[in-house]
């Protein structure tokens, strides 16, 4: 009887996940075809998507596996630079924008994933303060190398350069494609609210399924005793890898909803640096180490504040400021979690669990 | 044929040589205690058993394999299981799922159908279950199942890492300081379980214990080590009065 109790317990928790992504979506669709909300909401509505999957996906790395990732942004970017690349081709000759972009969707989120296994393997091999580093290393170099990359076709067929167009040495009916620090221009705009929504409810779904089976016991068990995961019988770098790739290839998914949602594409600090992967990982610090319910909730909650907060011109990012050191303090304080015991039901009966 | 079969094992780490010729032999189903003073090499023969340091020299052969200079993995799959001087448990993760984890080489689904919900994940997972809440209910830790590990008191946890070892179903099991921070009538209480642990599960036992009473109370044979070699090994009684053994470590 307790067995199924424990069983249930996991079960419902990732229902209500579920469903407060399915409310929200549907609260926010509603008054986005009643006309209720600006235009600047409804323009936030794909990127909250955005960070939630990033946030997602990072949490099984920082969370779920115990490594502190700072080059998430950097898997973000190839998912959506290869996909506009893929869409820009294909644009004339898949025109059925459903299927153009699902097939983008899937060859973002597969670069993404060899990326994730090819990083991921030198990587893993460290810990801790050098595996950080390292992540963000390479998430700059992802980066930088984009900056410099540019990639033309013709009847010839592709032509490839990391200096400048002259050198990409094309026929008169060639076209850019990739054009360096410019990014790739005119990708279909194919990213709405609803394939984010879509894509949010498979990533939790991966995620948590994922958490919830004998792979993901084994991947936090090498979080809370590598040793001990070892000395029981667990690959530890198939485990490693495992979710790090996983983690790779929804940010890839990530990527691929960013790069349809602009009509110009190009990779900077602010969207694919550091700036961007610090940021996410806030999300996921705030909501929870290991929270995936936590992660979707800050994420959202964190992307929409700037935006409600326009009006307040100046003060807008103090105020931003203002709120991550209260919900931190609200989270992780001795004090803030001893108040949260006594006085919400929540705290106080796993408090009796306990016993 | 002996189930542990060692021959002139040795590690080197600089210039100290830690273990050096060391030899043991364990009959299947035998009751074996190591003992020796602190810093004698103890625990490093444990690592160097399960494959945490490769030795320098030396032969091991369990059950007639040779695993010597194997990964933890593999010597983990050959059948070997441990427990550790200072607990290490899965802390986060609830004690059900502690031993759950311990069998994850014995009960396989793939990535796919653990995502995707297939019906193998179901079977395979109600399977593990009712296995893992078998092993609880002989630890008398079914009642905490759904405990965080973290959460349980100290003796619960040391009866949890021995589930957990036998989860794996090994044929050999190391217990390092199982009385280690114990009071008299909680180490009296292990040593029953561990008496039934071999009894139940037909199982081979090698522990590492400071604990005299415990040592002579459960351990058929005994090997003591110092400064890295063999001081003396044999019956228990007959070591326990080696005049060599008393004046090196259990003094008059």
């Amino acid at each position: 009887m307790k067995k199924m109790n424990g069983i249930n317990k996991t079960t419902k928790n990732n229902l209500i996940t579920y469903g407060i992504v399915i409310i929200a979506f549907v609260i926010m669709q509603t008054l986005i075809s009643t006309g209720s909300v600006s235009s600047l909401i409804e323009g936030i509505m794909v990127p909250i998507c955005i960070y939630v999957i990033m946030a997602v996906s990072l949490n099984l790395v920082v969370g779920i596996l115990g490594e502190l990732s700072l080059g998430h942004a950097g898997f973000m970017c190839v998912g959506a630079f290869s996909s506009a690349f893929f869409s820009k081709c294909m644009k004339d000759v898949i025109t059925v924008d459903g299927l153009r972009f699902f097939l983008a969707m899937l060859i973002g989120i597969a670069v993404a994933a060899v990326f994730g296994i090819l990083i991921g393997i030198p990587v893993l091999r460290l810990k801790g303060d050098y595996l950080a580093i390292v992540t963000l290393a390479f998430g700059e170099i992802i980066k930088n190398l984009v900056n410099v990359l540019f990639i033309g076709k013709d009847s010839n067929g592709f032509h490839f350069s990391l200096k400048d167009v002259m050198a990409l040495d094309m026929e008169s009916d060639g076209t850019v494609i990739v054009n360096g620090p410019q990014g790739i221009t005119g990708t279909p705009q194919d990213s709405t609210f609803l394939i984010g929504f879509i894509m949010i409810m498979i990533s939790l779904f991966v995620i948590l399924n994922l958490i919830n089976s004998r792979d993901g016991r084994a991947i936090m068990a090498i979080r809370d005793n590598r040793i001990a995961a070892e000395s029981i019988g667990i690959n530890i770098t198939k485990y490693k890898l495992m979710a790090f790739t996983v983690s790779a290839a929804l940010a890839g998914s990530a990527g691929v909803l960013y790069a349809h949602n602009l009509s110009a594409l190009t990779a900077n600090t602010d969207n694919f640096g550091y700036n961007q992967s610090i940021m996410i990982l806030v999300f996921v610090v705030l909501g929870g180490m290991g929270s995936i319910r936590g992660s979707v909730i800050a994420a959202t909650v964190l992307t929409l504040l700037p935006e409600l907060l326009r009006g307040m011109q100046d003060y807008r990012m103090l105020i931003y400021a203002i709120v991550l050191i209260v919900m931190m303090l609200f989270n992780w304080a001795p004090k803030a979690i001893e108040w949260r015991e006594r006085h919400l039901r929540f705290g106080r009966k796993q408090k009796e669990a306990v016993k | 044929m002996a189930l542990l079969e060692v021959k002139n094992l040795g590690i080197s780490f600089g210039g100290l040589r830690a273990v050096n010729a060391f030899d043991i032999s364990i009959e299947k189903q035998e009751l074996y205690g190591l003992i020796g003073p602190n810093g004698a090499g103890k625990t490093t023969v444990f690592n160097l058993l399960t494959g945490v340091y490769k030795p320098d020299s030396g032969k091991v052969l369990l059950d007639g394999t040779d695993i010597t200079g194997k990964k933890t993995i593999d010597i983990s799959k050959a059948g070997i299981a441990r427990t550790f001087q200072n607990i290490r448990l899965f802390k986060d993760l609830t004690v059900l799922d502690n031993v759950k984890a311990g069998l994850h080489n014995k009960h396989h689904y793939s990535t796919v159908s653990g995502i995707l919900r297939l019906p193998a994940y179901r079977k395979v997972e109600k399977e593990m279950d009712e296995r893992a809440m078998e092993l609880l209910k002989v630890f008398n830790l079914d009642e905490v199942a759904h405990v965080k590990a973290s959460n349980l008191p100290y003796g619960q946890q040391r009866r949890l890492e021995i589930a957990r070892a036998l989860a794996t179903e090994p044929k050999l099991l190391l217990l390092d300081e199982p009385a280690a921070g114990m009071n008299p009538n909680e180490t009296g209480e292990l040593m029953d379980m561990i008496r039934f642990v071999r009894d139940e599960f037909h199982m081979t036992i090698l522990l590492i214990e400071h604990d005299m009473k415990l040592v002579s109370g459960i351990c058929e044979r005994l090997t003591v080590l110092n400064f890295g070699e063999v001081l003396s090994h044999g019956a228990t009684s007959d070591v326990l009065n080696d005049p060599r053994v008393i004046t090196a470590y259990l003094g008059e």
